[in-house]
């Protein structure tokens, strides 16, 4: 496989681009493989490469029932950042800005990558408190936050609507500048192209529809193109999980499968440089300026359990609300498209990564709203738990025994509600 | 929008309900071993299809109902009061809607 260059770029310029190969290869699935993955989305894409890259493991199948990229991992918003503060989360998420950093470099494919900061409003002295505890906390392990005044907001970002009488006047924002945004689809297709690159098998329309197992084991998955075994199996299918843990026959989850939902406008000229986020008084909002022009924004989840990908109107209003009353200036811009996807919501709103009753079975899930952010250090630590057959420190609280300790890892203190996390 | 038939004010549009949770959940008598609490307060169904769910007729009458609905279609199949008492007694009624 040729390496993507400015050279090549030229050289197929003047072949009438006729010289590319295909990205990655569409091979037939084969009976057994050392690891098998289950989803094609970032985390198991990710995963497929580190096991891979750091490991040397790379008779690993990836298997996905529709084609890789099309759940989640092509629904997001984009949103890239670190600024978490619970134990074990800020350390992770951290490693993930920092894998970001140079994510363009490593895969040799642009993922587009934009530091361009992540601006959170700020409405009472209280909510700034708050916010200053939390960004210095971050600071101690690494990351990057800063606090602006209203001066030095209204410099940056002249057109919030900083009125005085409106509802929650805005006071000021914290900031993590090193945070951002990224191309989603460039994510999964880097991903898969290095993972392929190194010999892994990612098979497209493939269902798994039924697990294979003894007592304590997986033995097999039941696919619709045949049963396929790893020696290990990890799961990654972020709002299925609790479907394929049926099919284990392992019972209950700490997960729910809520929606949500994600809006694009029509595009325009240059208007925003960062992600704002507007979250006060029940209302919760994000919104930021893709490289095409469109702006891409979004809020709380459809409030209801649901496995379909699809939205409901109360939450369009909702965000329309919220985007208008914080940037007046869109009143009359026109929504282009938008869409929904299943989130494996969790009952701490942490994620799971981490072994399970079944001794070669893995779990990758309860990602909530945050898990575009967290691929990377996600697939890293995936790939580190499946290799070695224990888990990395940072991930030690990341399992499914956490809430029979009672040590759930729960960033907004919002108790046992899966909706209420994201 | 999913449209809720409440048992008392009839058919109205979901943003006017607040969505509760899983209403398979039963929880256990306070003195009941800490893993049945673990399992009530934590462990879900997450059910892929038909579940109980509650959810309160919070700009209505503010009644929690019971509401038997499909995760995937969102098709609603039935919705019943949740406290057994309003159940019966709106039973009884003949027009529970003109009932003040
Ligand atoms: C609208 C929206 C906005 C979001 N915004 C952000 C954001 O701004 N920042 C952020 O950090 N995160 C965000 N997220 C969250 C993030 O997108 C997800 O947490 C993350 O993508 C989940 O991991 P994934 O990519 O591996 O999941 P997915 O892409 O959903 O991958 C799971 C895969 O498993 C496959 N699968 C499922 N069942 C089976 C089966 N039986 N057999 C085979 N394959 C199967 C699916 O087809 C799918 O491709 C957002 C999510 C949504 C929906
Ligand atoms: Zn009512």
């Amino acid at each position: 496989m040729k390496p993507y260059s400015a050279w090549n770029v030229f050289r197929n310029g003047l072949s009438r681009q006729k010289g590319w190969e295909r990205a990655w290869r569409d091979p037939e699935p084969k009976t057994e493989y050392d690891v098998v993955i289950v989803g094609a989305g970032l985390h198991g894409l990710a995963s497929a490469y580190y096991l891979a890259k750091n490991h040397g493991i790379t008779n690993v199948a990836v298997l996905d029932k529709g084609w890789l990229g099309s759940g989640n991992a092509g629904r997001n918003t984009t949103i890239v950042r670190s600024n978490y503060m619970m134990p074990g989360n800020r350390e992770f998420y951290e490693h993930s800005l920092k894998l970001w950093e140079n994510l363009s470099h490593e895969l040799n494919y642009n993922v587009m990558f934009s530091q361009r900061a992540h601006v959170s409003l700020l409405h009472s002295p209280a909510a700034r408190d708050g916010a200053a505890r939390r960004y210095n906390t971050m600071r101690l392990t690494g990351a990057d936050g800063e606090l602006w005044d209203l001066p030095t907001l209204k410099r940056k970002i002249p057109h919030l609507n900083y009125s005085a009488d409106s509802r929650f006047p805005i006071i000021g924002a914290t900031v993590q500048p090193r945070a951002g945004t990224a191309r989603h689809d460039a994510v999964a297709w880097g991903y898969a192209r290095g993972a392929d690159q190194r010999g892994v098998d990612i098979i497209q329309n493939c269902e798994v529809t039924g697990v294979e197992r003894t007592a304590n084991q997986v033995t097999g998955l039941k696919t619709s193109r045949g049963i396929i075994r790893g020696r290990k199996v990890g799961f990654a299918v972020a709002g299925n999980t609790s479907r394929l843990w049926r099919m284990a026959e392992l019972g209950k989850l700490p997960i729910e499968s809520h929606k949500l939902q994600a809006f694009v406008s029509e595009p325009l000229k240059p208007l925003l440089d960062q992600v704002v986020v507007f979250g006060v008084g029940g209302a919760h909002f994000y919104i930021s300026q893709s490289d095409k022009g469109g702006m891409v924004f979004g809020g709380d989840l459809d409030w209801y359990k649901s496995y379909a990908q699809r939205g409901n109107l109360p939450i369009v209003q909702d965000v329309a609300e919220c985007a208008t009353s914080i940037l007046p200036c869109l009143g009359r811009v026109r929504l282009l498209r938008h869409w929904a996807g299943v989130m494996d919501m969790s009952m701490d709103g942490s994620a799971f990564l981490c072994k399970t009753p079944l001794s070669n079975l893995y779990l990758n899930a309860g990602w909530n709203y945050g898990g575009f952010k967290a691929s990377p250090a996600s697939g890293w630590y995936f790939a580190d738990l499946i290799a070695n057959d224990r888990p990395d420190p940072v991930i030690l609280n990341h399992a499914l025994s956490r809430f029979e300790r009672g040590i759930n890892i729960d960033e907004r203190g919002a108790g046992p509600d899966p909706k209420l996390h994201g | 929008m999913l449209r809720i038939p409440c048992p008392f004010c009839g058919t109205r549009d979901h943003s006017e309900f607040s969505y509760g949770g899983d209403a398979s959940v039963e929880y256990p008598a306070l003195e009941a071993p800490a893993e049945a609490w673990l399992e009530a307060v934590f462990q879900r169904d997450n059910i892929d299809g038909v579940q109980l769910e509650t959810w309160q007729h919070l700009h209505g009458c503010r009644m929690w109902i019971v509401v038997e609905r499909d995760t995937r279609s969102h098709e609603i199949h039935s919705v019943r009061p949740a406290h057994e008492g309003l159940a019966s007694a709106l039973a009884q009624s003949a027009d529970p809607v003109n009932e003040s």
